[in-house]
């Protein structure tokens, strides 16, 4: 029992009495937006921090993996001759897969990265694989000026169709980036296999969305049974992006918008952007739950 | 009657679980000779207790007598297992110096990344910034990395930063630790004046000294438990209760200076 008497209070604080736990979820990160920023900011300025060639890292990547599928698929294999613009065909894929993959394994590794900070904070945790997702998406500005370099030399041009497909690819992976990001950031917390297994899965998004080969090769040997494939939203997203950008870079855009590209892309698209949403709530219900125990496991 | 309570803590416990086997292997070879795969361990056990608004508390326990996780309870990164903790105003916890510093970047941004993890808006950190500045006097330094300070100057910024928050509620622990007299001198100075200016203090040390010179209540954790919660001095003799008679109150002065903790 406290046995001193009560001080007058000189300072009179106008909030209430309530639990100091922040809210936690999405929505809360948002309302958090000054020190999103800054951990974006941070994280990617401490990347290069100390390197000479900085930033030129984040491109030597993505145009290296290029180069070689261009190299082994596109001159190897011949599917450059097979397919028209088969280069934009394969950076345009490349430059939502690579994004997609960068969100997925940096995210899962975010919370987990980010101990001391986890430990010492009180804010959303949901904050470190958000991060993760912009880090990324800053990296997908300069690629994708150099793929409007190369789409207009090759008589590319700008159409309000293209744009919307090319919103809609990135907001599926956007979004499906960050929910799986959710998951496995705080899996990965419990269990630290989950790094390892996200990379395994890594591998098989590379190659299962038309990427390295167009679609009409899937349709052609699976013909009347594409729906499968197509259930997977990557797909989808790389399918827009190249519908907003390799189609126009073609000789005959209508012709190759109808005949390379899968029957109302639009709805198909629409349709895997809602699967993402609906993943995304899973993704923050479960991230919730595991949430709770993530400080004491972190230690 | 106006409710001036600042902090509640109402029979709360935490719990943690001890693994002692992490892989597939070692989990089997456990099982196989019948060895205990995990044991639960009770870090804080049904503590209760209320501050009002402009009190300043003292936290003693030995190592390990759950300070730390009540406090990170009170901060808002832990959640209780079971019972409520509940606090009015901004909570600034100072729970180990430095939290967010990236070695990499320079003392000037790793001020605003710090001073928005302990909750200031970009606006107020800029009006701030000069003062934080003049407080950690690390001179030049400041737009060099963080990597290459020394622990003293790396603490003197995270207190410059924490000290300046203006919060309601301010959580201090053992951050005196670091750093030479004038250091801790300086930052006592200032924890009196935010004393002095209605913030409630919650100040986690062992060093007796200190707790008698900044506070007015002290409460005492043991393995988990609060076993005291009363006035600063009836405080400390409880402490030294179980210490050999000789060991009496005229030593501990010693033993701070000893420790260095005697500021």
């Amino acid at each position: 029992m406290s046995a001193t008497a009560a001080p007058v209070p000189k300072r009179r604080v106008d909030a209430p009495l309530q639990a100091p736990w922040p809210e936690q979820g999405l929505l809360e990160v948002f309302r958090h937006r000054y020190i999103l920023t800054l951990l974006v900011r941070r994280e990617i300025a401490a990347r290069y921090q100390g390197s000479v060639l900085g930033l030129v890292w984040s491109y030597v990547n993505p145009l290296s993996q290029f180069f070689i599928y261009y190299f082994v698929m596109g001159i190897l294999f011949g599917r450059a001759q097979r397919t028209e613009a088969f280069a934009i065909h394969v950076f345009a894929g490349l430059i939502i897969v690579h994004f997609f993959i960068e969100t997925m394994n940096a995210g899962t590794r975010s919370i987990v990265r980010n101990k001391s900070l986890v430990q010492k904070m009180a804010v959303p945790r949901e904050m470190f694989p958000v991060a993760s997702m912009l880090v990324s998406l800053f990296h997908v500005v300069p690629q994708l000026m150099i793929l409007l370099v190369a789409t207009v030399i090759s008589g590319w041009q700008p159409d309000p169709v293209g744009m919307v497909f090319a919103g809609l690819g990135l907001l599926i992976s956007m979004t499906l980036g960050t929910a799986l990001a959710l998951m496995f950031s705080a899996a990965n917390v419990f269990l630290r296999d989950v790094s390892n297994a996200v990379n395994v899965l890594s591998n098989f998004v590379r190659f299962g969305v038309p990427m390295v080969y167009p679609y009409t090769l899937v349709a052609l040997r699976f013909r009347g049974h594409t729906t499968l494939y197509l259930l997977n939203p990557m797909t989808e997203a790389v399918l827009s992006f190249q519908r907003a950008f390799w189609v126009g870079a073609t000789s005959d855009p209508a012709h190759t918008a109808t005949a390379d590209m899968p029957p109302h892309l639009f709805w198909l698209s629409i349709r895997a952007l809602l699967m993402c949403v609906l993943i995304l709530v899973v993704a923050q219900r479960m991230f919730t739950r595991l949430e709770r125990r993530i400080p004491e496991r972190l230690l | 009657m106006s409710d001036n309570r600042s902090i509640v803590v109402r029979h709360v416990s935490k719990t943690f679980t001890l693994r002692y086997h992490r892989t597939l292997k070692q989990m089997s070879v456990a099982v196989m000779r019948q060895q205990e795969l995990t044991d639960s361990f009770l870090a804080v056990d049904d503590v209760s207790f209320t501050i009002r608004q402009g009190e300043s508390i003292g936290l003693m326990g030995l190592n390990g007598s759950g300070k730390s996780t009540l406090l990170k309870m009170i901060n808002g990164i832990m959640r209780p297992d079971s019972g409520k903790v509940l606090t009015r105003g901004r909570v600034a916890g100072l729970i180990a110096t430095g939290a967010g510093f990236h070695a990499q970047l320079t003392g000037r941004d790793n001020v605003y990344l710090n001073a928005a993890i302990l909750g200031m808006s970009e606006a107020e950190t800029r009006r701030k910034f000069d003062d934080i500045v003049e407080f950690a006097d690390i001179g030049k330094f400041l737009d060099s990395p963080v990597g290459h300070y020394s622990s003293g100057m790396f603490a003197r910024l995270g207190f410059a930063v924490a000290i300046h928050v203006d919060a309601d509620i301010f959580l201090a622990d053992e951050v005196l630790a670091v750093g030479d007299r004038p250091f801790k001198r300086k930052c006592l100075a200032k924890m009196q004046e935010i004393r002095d200016s209605g913030t409630t203090l919650f100040y986690v040390s062992h060093a007796a000294g200190s707790v008698r010179k900044m506070c007015d209540r002290v409460l005492v954790l043991e393995k988990g438990r609060l076993t005291f919660d009363g006035p600063v001095d009836k405080g400390i003799a409880f402490l030294h209760y179980d210490d050999d008679e000789e060991n009496a109150l005229d030593t501990e002065e010693e033993l701070d200076e000893e420790m260095g903790a005697d500021i």
